[in-house]
Protein backbone atom coordinates (compact mmCIF):
# COMPACT_ATOMS: atom_id res chain seq x y z
CA UNK A 1 0.00 0.00 0.00
CA UNK A 2 1.17 3.45 -0.52
CA UNK A 3 2.14 5.18 2.87
CA UNK A 4 0.56 8.36 1.46
CA UNK A 5 -2.63 6.79 0.39
CA UNK A 6 -4.82 7.07 4.25
CA UNK A 7 -5.76 3.42 4.44
CA UNK A 8 -9.46 3.40 5.18
CA UNK A 9 -9.55 2.22 8.67
CA UNK A 10 -10.80 3.77 11.59
CA UNK A 11 -8.27 4.85 14.74
CA UNK A 12 -9.84 2.52 17.77
CA UNK A 13 -8.57 4.90 20.63
CA UNK A 14 -9.68 3.50 23.84
CA UNK A 15 -9.53 6.35 26.24
CA UNK A 16 -7.43 4.19 29.04
CA UNK A 17 -10.40 3.78 31.69
CA UNK A 18 -9.12 2.02 34.61
CA UNK A 19 -11.10 -1.43 34.04
CA UNK A 20 -8.32 -3.81 35.44
CA UNK A 21 -8.19 -5.07 38.83
CA UNK A 22 -4.42 -3.78 39.77
CA UNK A 23 -5.63 -0.22 39.52
CA UNK A 24 -6.97 2.15 41.45
CA UNK A 25 -10.83 3.34 41.06
CA UNK A 26 -10.42 6.44 39.82
CA UNK A 27 -8.84 7.55 35.94
CA UNK A 28 -4.78 8.16 35.54
CA UNK A 29 -3.95 11.53 35.51
CA UNK A 30 -2.38 12.63 31.91
CA UNK A 31 1.35 13.84 32.38
CA UNK A 32 1.29 14.30 28.44
CA UNK A 33 -1.45 14.55 25.86
CA UNK A 34 -0.72 13.85 22.19
CA UNK A 35 -3.67 15.21 20.12
CA UNK A 36 -4.44 14.59 16.14
CA UNK A 37 -0.69 14.09 15.60
CA UNK A 38 0.34 13.66 12.10
CA UNK A 39 3.82 13.37 10.72
CA UNK A 40 5.95 14.12 7.45
CA UNK A 41 9.44 13.02 6.36
CA UNK A 42 9.09 15.14 3.26
CA UNK A 43 5.88 13.66 0.83
CA UNK A 44 5.33 10.41 2.95
CA UNK A 45 3.14 10.61 6.14
CA UNK A 46 4.08 7.93 8.52
CA UNK A 47 1.83 9.18 11.65
CA UNK A 48 -2.21 9.16 11.05
CA UNK A 49 -4.16 11.07 13.24
CA UNK A 50 -2.74 10.04 16.44
CA UNK A 51 -4.63 10.54 19.81
CA UNK A 52 -2.89 9.22 23.24
CA UNK A 53 -2.11 10.19 26.30
CA UNK A 54 0.68 9.18 28.85
CA UNK A 55 -0.20 8.61 31.90
CA UNK A 56 1.70 10.01 35.34
CA UNK A 57 3.92 7.67 37.01
CA UNK A 58 2.95 4.73 34.61
CA UNK A 59 4.58 2.57 32.35
CA UNK A 60 3.26 3.02 28.21
CA UNK A 61 4.51 0.67 26.13
CA UNK A 62 4.31 1.43 22.19
CA UNK A 63 4.12 -1.96 20.06
CA UNK A 64 3.84 -2.52 16.54
CA UNK A 65 5.66 -4.05 13.79
CA UNK A 66 9.12 -2.51 12.01
CA UNK A 67 8.35 0.80 10.17
CA UNK A 68 4.53 1.22 11.94
CA UNK A 69 5.97 4.14 13.36
CA UNK A 70 6.10 3.65 17.40
CA UNK A 71 9.91 5.50 17.08
CA UNK A 72 8.75 7.97 15.16
CA UNK A 73 6.25 8.48 17.63
CA UNK A 74 8.60 8.17 20.52
CA UNK A 75 10.61 10.64 19.09
CA UNK A 76 8.48 13.46 18.55
CA UNK A 77 7.56 13.71 22.51
CA UNK A 78 11.01 15.45 22.96
CA UNK A 79 11.15 16.61 19.25
CA UNK A 80 13.93 14.59 18.54
CA UNK A 81 12.70 14.46 15.20
CA UNK A 82 13.74 17.74 14.50
CA UNK A 83 17.25 16.77 13.94
CA UNK A 84 15.89 14.93 10.81
CA UNK A 85 16.04 17.19 7.98
CA UNK A 86 12.38 17.34 6.08
CA UNK A 87 10.64 15.95 8.99
CA UNK A 88 7.65 17.70 10.05
CA UNK A 89 5.14 17.35 12.62
CA UNK A 90 1.23 18.83 12.68
CA UNK A 91 -1.03 18.47 16.11
CA UNK A 92 -0.34 19.17 19.60
CA UNK A 93 1.38 17.75 22.22
CA UNK A 94 1.22 18.55 25.74
CA UNK A 95 3.09 18.14 28.83
CA UNK A 96 1.54 18.86 32.16
CA UNK A 97 -1.00 21.02 29.80
CA UNK A 98 1.53 22.94 27.70
CA UNK A 99 2.14 22.24 24.05
CA UNK A 100 5.67 21.17 23.67
CA UNK A 101 6.32 22.55 20.65
CA UNK A 102 6.19 25.97 21.67
CA UNK A 103 8.67 25.45 24.16
CA UNK A 104 12.05 25.99 24.45
CA UNK A 105 13.57 22.74 23.21
CA UNK A 106 16.86 22.60 25.39
CA UNK A 107 14.81 23.02 28.35
CA UNK A 108 12.11 20.57 27.20
CA UNK A 109 14.40 17.86 26.74
CA UNK A 110 15.61 18.49 30.35
CA UNK A 111 11.85 17.82 31.35
CA UNK A 112 11.89 14.73 29.00
CA UNK A 113 15.17 12.21 28.96
CA UNK A 114 15.72 9.43 26.57
CA UNK A 115 17.47 5.96 26.27
CA UNK A 116 18.27 5.17 22.57
CA UNK A 117 18.09 1.44 21.04
CA UNK A 118 21.89 0.98 20.91
CA UNK A 119 23.79 2.37 24.52
CA UNK A 120 25.36 5.58 23.41
CA UNK A 121 27.84 6.17 26.70
CA UNK A 122 29.91 9.41 25.70
CA UNK A 123 33.74 8.98 25.49
CA UNK A 124 33.98 9.91 29.13
CA UNK A 125 33.95 8.23 32.45
CA UNK A 126 31.57 6.55 34.33
CA UNK A 127 30.91 9.20 36.37
CA UNK A 128 31.29 12.15 33.63
CA UNK A 129 28.60 10.52 31.64
CA UNK A 130 26.15 10.85 34.38
CA UNK A 131 26.88 14.09 35.83
CA UNK A 132 26.60 15.55 32.07
CA UNK A 133 23.55 16.66 32.15
CA UNK A 134 24.13 18.41 35.74
CA UNK A 135 27.34 20.05 34.18
CA UNK A 136 25.65 21.50 31.15
CA UNK A 137 22.38 22.89 32.87
CA UNK A 138 24.38 24.25 35.79
CA UNK A 139 22.71 22.40 38.31
CA UNK A 140 23.27 23.66 41.77
CA UNK A 141 23.13 19.73 43.03
CA UNK A 142 26.21 18.68 44.91
CA UNK A 143 27.03 16.29 41.60
CA UNK A 144 28.54 13.56 43.21
CA UNK A 145 25.87 13.01 45.47
CA UNK A 146 23.06 13.13 42.39
CA UNK A 147 25.50 11.05 40.66
CA UNK A 148 25.48 8.25 42.84
CA UNK A 149 22.02 8.67 43.76
CA UNK A 150 20.85 8.32 39.86
CA UNK A 151 23.25 4.96 39.30
CA UNK A 152 21.38 3.81 42.57
CA UNK A 153 18.38 4.16 40.72
CA UNK A 154 19.53 2.40 37.77
CA UNK A 155 20.58 -0.50 39.46
CA UNK A 156 24.44 -0.12 38.77
CA UNK A 157 26.04 1.52 41.94
CA UNK A 158 27.09 -1.37 43.26
CA UNK A 159 29.18 -2.91 40.20
CA UNK A 160 30.85 0.72 39.64
CA UNK A 161 30.96 2.01 42.87
CA UNK A 162 34.49 1.41 42.48
CA UNK A 163 35.60 2.60 39.42
CA UNK A 164 33.68 5.42 38.61
CA UNK A 165 36.58 6.75 36.29
CA UNK A 166 37.17 4.37 34.54
CA UNK A 167 36.16 4.58 30.71
CA UNK A 168 32.18 3.97 29.98
CA UNK A 169 33.03 1.98 27.27
CA UNK A 170 34.57 -0.78 29.74
CA UNK A 171 31.28 -2.01 30.64
CA UNK A 172 29.27 -4.40 28.97
CA UNK A 173 26.23 -3.58 26.93
CA UNK A 174 24.06 -3.71 29.34
CA UNK A 175 25.57 -2.25 32.19
CA UNK A 176 26.24 1.14 29.59
CA UNK A 177 22.51 0.68 28.94
CA UNK A 178 21.83 1.40 32.64
CA UNK A 179 24.40 3.71 32.54
CA UNK A 180 22.72 5.81 30.09
CA UNK A 181 19.61 5.40 32.21
CA UNK A 182 21.02 6.92 34.85
CA UNK A 183 22.54 9.65 32.77
CA UNK A 184 19.03 10.34 32.10
CA UNK A 185 17.52 10.49 35.62
CA UNK A 186 20.42 12.71 36.56
CA UNK A 187 18.57 15.61 35.71
CA UNK A 188 15.30 14.65 37.34
CA UNK A 189 13.16 14.21 34.10
CA UNK A 190 9.38 14.01 34.53
CA UNK A 191 9.01 12.04 31.78
CA UNK A 192 11.80 8.72 30.59
CA UNK A 193 11.51 7.71 26.79
CA UNK A 194 13.05 4.40 25.97
CA UNK A 195 13.41 3.40 21.96
CA UNK A 196 13.54 -0.15 22.49
CA UNK A 197 16.21 -0.06 25.12
CA UNK A 198 16.90 -3.87 25.00
CA UNK A 199 17.21 -4.82 22.04
CA UNK A 200 21.04 -4.54 21.75
CA UNK A 201 20.92 -6.42 24.84
CA UNK A 202 21.21 -10.35 25.93
CA UNK A 203 18.49 -12.21 27.93
CA UNK A 204 19.80 -11.11 31.49
CA UNK A 205 20.66 -7.34 30.61
CA UNK A 206 17.11 -7.21 29.96
CA UNK A 207 15.81 -9.22 32.94
CA UNK A 208 17.61 -6.34 35.05
CA UNK A 209 16.39 -3.34 32.52
CA UNK A 210 12.80 -4.64 33.00
CA UNK A 211 12.90 -4.99 36.47
CA UNK A 212 14.21 -1.39 36.73
CA UNK A 213 11.70 0.01 34.86
CA UNK A 214 9.19 -1.21 37.10
CA UNK A 215 10.71 0.23 40.31
CA UNK A 216 11.17 3.85 38.14
CA UNK A 217 7.16 3.98 37.95
CA UNK A 218 7.71 5.89 41.19
CA UNK A 219 10.02 8.97 39.94
CA UNK A 220 8.77 9.38 36.92
CA UNK A 221 6.31 8.42 34.28
CA UNK A 222 8.01 6.16 31.17
CA UNK A 223 7.06 5.15 28.30
CA UNK A 224 8.61 2.50 26.36
CA UNK A 225 9.00 1.00 22.67
CA UNK A 226 9.20 -2.16 22.13
CA UNK A 227 8.86 -4.66 19.60
CA UNK A 228 8.73 -7.47 21.95
CA UNK A 229 4.75 -7.82 22.94
CA UNK A 230 5.97 -10.01 26.00
CA UNK A 231 8.30 -7.19 26.98
CA UNK A 232 5.21 -4.76 26.95
CA UNK A 233 3.03 -7.15 28.55
CA UNK A 234 5.53 -7.39 31.91
CA UNK A 235 6.69 -3.96 32.73
CA UNK A 236 3.50 -1.98 31.02
CA UNK A 237 0.45 -0.42 32.84
CA UNK A 238 -1.03 0.71 29.03
CA UNK A 239 -0.10 -0.48 26.00
CA UNK A 240 -0.57 1.53 22.30
CA UNK A 241 -0.76 -0.40 19.11
CA UNK A 242 0.57 1.13 16.56
CA UNK A 243 0.11 -0.38 12.13
CA UNK A 244 1.30 1.83 9.69
CA UNK A 245 1.54 5.08 11.27
CA UNK A 246 -2.31 4.40 12.94
CA UNK A 247 -2.83 3.91 16.40
CA UNK A 248 -5.08 0.74 16.29
CA UNK A 249 -5.69 0.48 19.48
CA UNK A 250 -4.45 2.55 23.27
CA UNK A 251 -5.35 0.27 26.09
CA UNK A 252 -4.63 -0.92 29.73
CA UNK A 253 -2.38 -3.72 28.95
CA UNK A 254 -4.11 -6.64 30.84
CA UNK A 255 -6.95 -5.81 28.79
CA UNK A 256 -4.77 -5.37 25.55
CA UNK A 257 -3.45 -8.88 25.86
CA UNK A 258 -6.50 -10.63 27.30
CA UNK A 259 -9.18 -8.95 25.34
CA UNK A 260 -8.79 -7.05 22.87
CA UNK A 261 -11.21 -4.96 20.99
CA UNK A 262 -9.52 -4.52 17.80
CA UNK A 263 -9.40 -7.68 15.69
CA UNK A 264 -5.58 -6.42 14.15
CA UNK A 265 -4.59 -6.23 17.30
CA UNK A 266 -5.57 -10.26 18.72
CA UNK A 267 -3.95 -10.85 15.27
CA UNK A 268 -0.64 -9.14 15.76
CA UNK A 269 -0.52 -10.23 19.82
CA UNK A 270 -1.25 -13.61 18.55
CA UNK A 271 1.54 -13.79 16.66
CA UNK A 272 -0.22 -14.12 13.43
CA UNK A 273 1.49 -11.07 12.02
CA UNK A 274 4.64 -9.11 12.52
CA UNK B 1 49.73 -27.94 -18.78
CA UNK B 2 49.57 -26.60 -22.18
CA UNK B 3 51.72 -23.33 -22.99
CA UNK B 4 48.22 -20.91 -23.02
CA UNK B 5 48.15 -21.50 -18.98
CA UNK B 6 52.09 -20.87 -18.59
CA UNK B 7 52.02 -17.77 -19.90
CA UNK B 8 49.29 -16.79 -18.17
CA UNK B 9 51.58 -17.96 -15.06
CA UNK B 10 54.09 -15.91 -16.46
CA UNK B 11 52.23 -12.80 -16.70
CA UNK B 12 50.70 -12.99 -13.28
CA UNK B 13 54.42 -13.77 -12.04
CA UNK B 14 55.97 -10.88 -13.46
CA UNK B 15 53.57 -8.30 -12.98
CA UNK B 16 53.72 -9.60 -8.79
CA UNK B 17 57.26 -9.03 -9.31
CA UNK B 18 57.14 -5.41 -10.85
CA UNK B 19 54.23 -3.94 -8.32
CA UNK B 20 57.00 -5.44 -5.90
CA UNK B 21 59.87 -3.82 -7.04
CA UNK B 22 57.48 -0.58 -7.65
CA UNK B 23 56.82 -0.91 -3.91
CA UNK B 24 60.45 -1.31 -2.75
CA UNK B 25 61.62 1.67 -5.08
CA UNK B 26 58.76 3.75 -3.18
CA UNK B 27 60.28 2.81 0.69
CA UNK B 28 63.97 3.28 -0.40
CA UNK B 29 63.34 6.80 -1.73
CA UNK B 30 63.01 7.85 2.11
CA UNK B 31 65.68 5.38 3.29
CA UNK B 32 67.63 6.74 0.21
CA UNK B 33 67.41 10.68 0.97
CA UNK B 34 68.13 10.04 4.86
CA UNK B 35 70.82 8.07 4.15
CA UNK B 36 72.90 10.63 1.76
CA UNK B 37 71.57 13.45 4.54
CA UNK B 38 73.22 11.61 7.11
CA UNK B 39 76.50 10.99 4.89
CA UNK B 40 77.11 14.18 4.16
CA UNK B 41 75.29 16.55 6.71
CA UNK B 42 75.88 14.09 9.97
CA UNK B 43 79.20 15.18 10.55
CA UNK B 44 78.20 19.29 10.68
CA UNK B 45 75.81 18.44 13.23
CA UNK B 46 77.29 19.38 16.61
CA UNK B 47 76.16 21.00 19.31
CA UNK B 48 77.40 24.79 17.74
CA UNK B 49 75.02 23.97 15.10
CA UNK B 50 71.95 24.71 17.28
CA UNK B 51 73.09 27.33 19.61
CA UNK B 52 75.35 29.59 17.14
CA UNK B 53 74.84 31.79 14.41
CA UNK B 54 75.90 31.03 10.82
CA UNK B 55 79.64 31.56 10.65
CA UNK B 56 81.02 34.13 8.03
CA UNK B 57 82.40 32.73 5.00
CA UNK B 58 85.26 31.10 5.27
CA UNK B 59 85.72 30.78 8.83
CA UNK B 60 83.90 27.69 9.43
CA UNK B 61 81.88 26.33 12.26
CA UNK B 62 78.89 28.05 13.40
CA UNK B 63 75.51 26.95 13.15
CA UNK B 64 72.04 27.63 12.36
CA UNK B 65 70.34 28.32 15.87
CA UNK B 66 68.51 31.86 14.34
CA UNK B 67 67.04 29.71 11.32
CA UNK B 68 65.78 26.90 14.06
CA UNK B 69 64.02 29.61 16.12
CA UNK B 70 63.05 31.28 13.29
CA UNK B 71 60.64 28.30 11.55
CA UNK B 72 59.81 27.74 14.82
CA UNK B 73 58.62 31.16 14.85
CA UNK B 74 57.29 30.84 12.19
CA UNK B 75 55.20 27.94 12.85
CA UNK B 76 53.76 29.37 15.72
CA UNK B 77 52.19 32.20 13.24
CA UNK B 78 50.89 29.61 11.23
CA UNK B 79 49.14 27.60 13.84
CA UNK B 80 47.61 30.58 15.46
CA UNK B 81 46.24 31.54 11.49
CA UNK B 82 45.70 27.55 10.36
CA UNK B 83 44.45 25.72 13.30
CA UNK B 84 41.41 28.02 14.17
CA UNK B 85 40.59 28.79 11.37
CA UNK B 86 40.48 25.31 9.81
CA UNK B 87 39.15 23.78 13.12
CA UNK B 88 36.03 26.06 12.94
CA UNK B 89 35.52 26.01 9.38
CA UNK B 90 35.72 22.10 10.15
CA UNK B 91 33.02 22.07 12.48
CA UNK B 92 30.76 24.37 10.24
CA UNK B 93 31.16 22.35 7.53
CA UNK B 94 30.23 19.17 9.69
CA UNK B 95 27.87 20.18 12.12
CA UNK B 96 25.71 22.93 10.31
CA UNK B 97 26.14 23.56 6.41
CA UNK B 98 23.81 22.35 4.12
CA UNK B 99 24.80 20.32 1.38
CA UNK B 100 25.07 22.70 -1.45
CA UNK B 101 27.08 25.27 0.92
CA UNK B 102 29.46 21.86 2.46
CA UNK B 103 29.89 21.49 -1.67
CA UNK B 104 31.69 24.70 -2.42
CA UNK B 105 33.48 25.16 1.10
CA UNK B 106 34.66 21.61 -0.05
CA UNK B 107 35.47 22.19 -3.28
CA UNK B 108 37.44 25.74 -2.64
CA UNK B 109 39.67 23.83 0.31
CA UNK B 110 40.28 21.50 -1.93
CA UNK B 111 41.47 23.78 -4.34
CA UNK B 112 43.50 26.21 -2.54
CA UNK B 113 44.74 22.79 -0.88
CA UNK B 114 45.96 22.53 -4.44
CA UNK B 115 47.28 26.15 -5.45
CA UNK B 116 51.23 26.02 -5.72
CA UNK B 117 53.09 27.17 -2.78
CA UNK B 118 55.37 29.70 -4.31
CA UNK B 119 51.17 30.96 -5.41
CA UNK B 120 50.54 31.10 -1.82
CA UNK B 121 53.99 33.17 -1.15
CA UNK B 122 53.07 35.93 -3.61
CA UNK B 123 49.83 36.66 -2.60
CA UNK B 124 50.98 36.65 1.15
CA UNK B 125 53.60 39.65 -0.66
CA UNK B 126 51.09 41.27 -1.78
CA UNK B 127 49.03 41.94 1.60
CA UNK B 128 51.96 41.33 3.95
CA UNK B 129 54.83 42.77 2.24
CA UNK B 130 54.21 45.28 -0.28
CA UNK B 131 51.92 47.72 2.13
CA UNK B 132 54.44 47.67 4.62
CA UNK B 133 57.86 47.73 2.58
CA UNK B 134 59.48 44.92 4.46
CA UNK B 135 59.82 41.74 4.36
CA UNK B 136 58.33 40.38 7.93
CA UNK B 137 58.30 37.03 10.33
CA UNK B 138 54.48 38.28 10.36
CA UNK B 139 54.08 37.77 6.94
CA UNK B 140 55.88 34.29 6.33
CA UNK B 141 53.38 33.03 9.08
CA UNK B 142 50.74 34.32 7.10
CA UNK B 143 51.81 32.69 3.90
CA UNK B 144 52.50 29.27 5.93
CA UNK B 145 48.97 29.33 8.06
CA UNK B 146 46.82 29.98 4.59
CA UNK B 147 48.82 26.83 3.84
CA UNK B 148 47.80 24.87 6.91
CA UNK B 149 43.86 25.89 6.52
CA UNK B 150 42.38 23.12 4.46
CA UNK B 151 44.38 20.60 5.05
CA UNK B 152 42.95 21.26 8.95
CA UNK B 153 39.56 22.00 7.92
CA UNK B 154 39.03 19.06 5.26
CA UNK B 155 40.22 16.46 8.16
CA UNK B 156 38.36 17.87 10.76
CA UNK B 157 35.18 17.44 9.00
CA UNK B 158 36.44 14.10 8.07
CA UNK B 159 36.70 13.12 11.54
CA UNK B 160 33.92 14.61 13.43
CA UNK B 161 31.71 12.82 10.50
CA UNK B 162 33.07 9.85 11.55
CA UNK B 163 31.59 10.07 15.31
CA UNK B 164 27.93 8.08 15.28
CA UNK B 165 25.27 9.97 15.48
CA UNK B 166 23.93 8.14 18.34
CA UNK B 167 26.30 10.67 19.83
CA UNK B 168 25.05 13.81 19.22
CA UNK B 169 21.47 12.73 19.83
CA UNK B 170 22.24 11.30 23.22
CA UNK B 171 23.82 14.94 24.27
CA UNK B 172 20.77 16.87 22.93
CA UNK B 173 18.11 14.55 24.63
CA UNK B 174 19.78 15.77 27.43
CA UNK B 175 19.03 19.02 26.95
CA UNK B 176 22.22 20.45 25.45
CA UNK B 177 22.15 22.93 22.73
CA UNK B 178 24.02 22.34 19.04
CA UNK B 179 27.40 23.93 20.03
CA UNK B 180 26.88 22.63 23.36
CA UNK B 181 26.96 18.98 22.16
CA UNK B 182 29.68 19.86 19.20
CA UNK B 183 32.02 20.83 21.93
CA UNK B 184 31.60 18.38 24.85
CA UNK B 185 30.75 15.03 23.03
CA UNK B 186 31.65 15.51 19.24
CA UNK B 187 34.93 17.04 18.94
CA UNK B 188 36.67 15.24 22.04
CA UNK B 189 34.99 11.97 20.50
CA UNK B 190 37.43 12.82 17.37
CA UNK B 191 40.10 14.93 19.14
CA UNK B 192 42.83 12.10 18.38
CA UNK B 193 42.35 12.22 14.37
CA UNK B 194 41.40 16.20 14.97
CA UNK B 195 45.02 16.66 16.45
CA UNK B 196 47.15 14.17 14.15
CA UNK B 197 45.67 16.10 11.07
CA UNK B 198 46.65 19.15 12.77
CA UNK B 199 50.93 17.61 13.45
CA UNK B 200 50.55 16.71 9.85
CA UNK B 201 49.63 19.81 8.65
CA UNK B 202 52.43 21.51 10.61
CA UNK B 203 55.14 18.91 9.67
CA UNK B 204 53.55 19.74 5.88
CA UNK B 205 54.37 23.78 6.20
CA UNK B 206 57.54 23.31 8.01
CA UNK B 207 59.36 22.10 5.14
CA UNK B 208 58.05 24.85 2.66
CA UNK B 209 60.24 27.25 1.05
CA UNK B 210 59.03 28.62 -1.92
CA UNK B 211 56.06 31.22 0.17
CA UNK B 212 59.24 32.25 2.73
CA UNK B 213 61.38 33.37 -0.09
CA UNK B 214 59.66 36.77 -0.52
CA UNK B 215 57.63 37.24 2.44
CA UNK B 216 60.29 35.73 5.62
CA UNK B 217 63.35 36.52 3.26
CA UNK B 218 65.88 34.76 5.92
CA UNK B 219 68.36 36.96 7.80
CA UNK B 220 72.11 36.22 8.74
CA UNK B 221 71.89 37.03 12.52
CA UNK B 222 68.44 36.82 14.75
CA UNK B 223 65.75 38.24 14.10
CA UNK B 224 65.31 41.56 15.68
CA UNK B 225 61.64 40.97 16.06
CA UNK B 226 58.03 39.73 14.49
CA UNK B 227 57.86 42.59 12.43
CA UNK B 228 61.48 41.98 10.87
CA UNK B 229 62.62 39.32 7.72
CA UNK B 230 64.08 36.02 10.23
CA UNK B 231 65.84 32.90 8.88
CA UNK B 232 64.31 29.60 8.57
CA UNK B 233 65.35 26.30 8.30
CA UNK B 234 64.05 25.67 4.34
CA UNK B 235 65.35 29.44 3.46
CA UNK B 236 68.59 28.62 4.42
CA UNK B 237 69.01 25.62 2.50
CA UNK B 238 68.11 27.09 -0.04
CA UNK B 239 70.39 29.67 0.02
CA UNK B 240 73.51 27.78 1.38
CA UNK B 241 73.13 25.24 -1.25
CA UNK B 242 73.40 27.55 -4.06
CA UNK B 243 76.16 29.35 -2.34
CA UNK B 244 79.99 28.47 -3.47
CA UNK B 245 81.34 27.09 -0.44
CA UNK B 246 82.09 23.45 0.63
CA UNK B 247 81.57 24.39 4.11
CA UNK B 248 77.92 25.97 3.58
CA UNK B 249 77.55 22.96 1.67
CA UNK B 250 77.75 20.79 4.68
CA UNK B 251 75.20 23.21 6.37
CA UNK B 252 73.15 23.04 4.35
CA UNK B 253 72.57 19.01 4.49
CA UNK B 254 72.90 19.36 7.93
CA UNK B 255 69.81 21.76 8.11
CA UNK B 256 67.99 19.84 5.21
CA UNK B 257 68.93 16.10 8.34
CA UNK B 258 67.40 18.57 11.09
CA UNK B 259 64.24 19.38 9.41
CA UNK B 260 63.42 15.89 7.93
CA UNK B 261 64.19 14.73 11.91
CA UNK B 262 61.52 17.22 13.12
CA UNK B 263 59.14 15.93 10.12
CA UNK B 264 59.52 12.52 11.27
CA UNK B 265 59.10 12.81 14.78
CA UNK B 266 55.90 14.62 14.40
CA UNK B 267 54.74 11.84 12.00
CA UNK B 268 55.79 9.43 13.97
CA UNK B 269 53.90 11.27 17.45
CA UNK B 270 51.01 12.04 15.36
CA UNK B 271 50.51 8.00 14.70
CA UNK B 272 51.23 7.07 17.75
CA UNK B 273 47.73 9.69 18.92
CA UNK B 274 46.44 7.95 16.41
CA UNK B 275 46.88 4.32 17.17
CA UNK B 276 46.20 5.21 20.83
CA UNK B 277 42.59 4.28 19.29
CA UNK B 278 39.56 6.25 18.71
CA UNK B 279 37.85 6.79 21.61
CA UNK B 280 34.49 5.92 20.21
CA UNK B 281 34.05 1.89 19.00
CA UNK B 282 32.05 1.81 15.77
CA UNK B 283 29.24 0.03 16.21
Amino acid sequence: MHASVRPAVSVNVNPPTVSSGREAASPPTMRMNINKVNFFYGQKQTLFDINMGIATSKVTALIGPSGCGKSTLLRTFNRMHETVRGARLQGEILLDGQNILSQDVTLLRRRIGMVFQRPNPFPKSIFDNVAYGLKINGSKLPIAEAVEKSLRHAALWDEVKDHLHKSAYELSGGQQQRLCIARGLAVEPEVLLLDEPCSALDPISTAKIEELLVQLKDLCTIAIVTHNMQQAARVSDYTAFLLMGQLVEFSPTPQMFTTPSDPRTEAYITGRFG
Amino acid sequence: MNARLRWRKFVSNFMLTLTGICAAIAVSALFFILGYLVYHGGTSINWDFFTKLPAPVGEGGGGMANAIVGSAKLLLLASFIGIPIGFFGGIYMAEFSNSSIAFVVRFAADLLNGVPSIVIGIFAYTVAVLPFKHFSTWAGGLALGIMMIPITLRSTEEFLHSVPRALREGAMALGASKWKTIMSVVVPAAYRGIMTAILLALARVAGETAPLLFTALGNRFWSPGWNQPTASLPAMIYSYALSAFEDWHRQAWAAGLVLLALILIVNIFARVILARGTAVPRS
